[in-house]
């Protein structure tokens, strides 16, 4: 068996959150979500958390486990054995009930940097040619789930909610790469913004929370190069040499 | 930010500065403050030095490194000011002391190499 302490915080119950202790069975093959599963069916079911996939694909059981943001499935119980394993919400968002965070704001940012391909001119009527080198150059990128680990390890989302955050723009710079996208110019206002990858002080937690490899930090500063030599241009160039 | 903003121009110069610094400050470092006191390497003479040191080039290149190295701390003390010890409010002090610096010390770094 293996100690969880799970936070809880039950809306109109308790004034404050609370942290309750479960004994779980400690099997090699168990995740922490596992663990959250058992004490749901068998100890307490009155426990909330979000989870749907149980593979590191959907994004949604991420969580603060011994203090780090994580997929909560794909964090293994006996890596932290002897226990005991503290489980708390993910940090830097509203608590809504338990270990359920509220991402009202990230979705309302995500869609902000227009995550799909804009693309100028005609569409091919059969498939979008790229090559496996233009491929590469956002692929990584591409792999985000969306499980706002970043957001949660971020200290400069913590400090300055307004800020787009990791996730987003990195999302905007794997459009801006792809080579079948046109949409740079329209994501510019807000990826270059002061609330955008300006905001970003490359402190690097998001790319060592991230459980996909997208590397957010990377892809920030790589962005801020490109703002710095648009901005440049900007104001350098006549305003036809642009772009 | 509006397209005016001079933050990209600062971004740049931390960005070059953090670069310069870490690609010659530690061969500076390794030349004479190991290689040549402790005799790995044979150390040039005062008048050769000199000689180097009064020559336009080395005398562009080490006030490029100075000033970018003092944008690049300016910058990074500006946001530690900023995000570590939580003085946003204070910004414009700040902005002003930290660039301030960078700009009277590369002031100061022009004055010295231009009198070598």
């Amino acid at each position: 068996m293996i100690k969880m302490e799970v936070t809880r915080f039950r809306p109109g119950e308790d004034d404050a959150p609370i942290v309750q202790s479960y004994e779980v069975p400690l099997r090699k093959e168990w995740a922490v979500l596992d663990g959250l599963n058992y004490i749901k069916d068998q100890l307490d079911g009155t426990l909330s958390y979000r989870w749907s996939c149980r593979m590191g694909i959907c994004g949604s059981c991420g969580m603060t486990v011994n203090g780090k943001p994580q997929l909560s499935c794909a964090t293994f119980l006996t890596d932290y054995a002897p226990g005991p394993v503290r489980v708390e919400p993910l940090r830097n968002f509203p608590v809504i009930r338990d270990l359920v965070v509220d991402i009202s704001d990230f979705m309302t940012k995500l869609p902000k940097v227009k995550p799909w391909l804009i693309h100028d001119g005609e569409v091919p009527e059969d498939e979008f040619l790229q090559t496996p080198r233009e491929m590469d150059e956002y692929k990584k990128y591409s792999m985000c789930i969306n499980c706002m680990l970043c957001y949660s390890a971020c200290p400069v989302y913590a400090l300055e909610p307004e800020f787009l955050g990791p996730a987003a723009i990195a999302l905007g710079q794997r459009y801006n790469l792809d080579s079948r996208d046109d949409g740079a110019l329209e994501r510019r206002d807000v990826l270059a913004s002061a609330a955008g990858a300006w905001a970003c002080t490359f402190v690097g937690e998001c790319s060592t929370a991230c459980p996909k490899g997208v590397d957010p930090a990377g892809a920030i500063q790589r962005y801020k190069l490109t703002a710095a030599v648009s901005a440049l241009k900007d104001f350098l160039l006549p305003r036809g040499a642009r772009r | 930010m509006s397209r005016r903003s001079p933050e990209p121009l600062v971004w740049l110069l931390f960005s070059g500065g953090g670069m310069a610094a870490a690609l010659l400050v530690p061969v500076l470092l390794v030349l004479f403050g190991l290689a040549f006191p402790l005799g790995w390497l044979p150390a040039p003479d005062h008048a050769h030095l000199l000689a180097l040191v009064g020559h336009p080039i080395t005398k562009l290149v080490l006030f490029g490194l100075c000033a970018l190295a003092l944008f690049h701390w300016a910058h990074r003390f500006r946001y530690t000011l900023y995000d570590g010890l939580k003085l946003k409010q204070a910004s414009t002090l700040i902005i002003v002391v930290c660039y301030g610096a960078a700009l009277a010390g590369s002031a100061g770094a022009a004055a010295v190499l231009l009198m070598a």
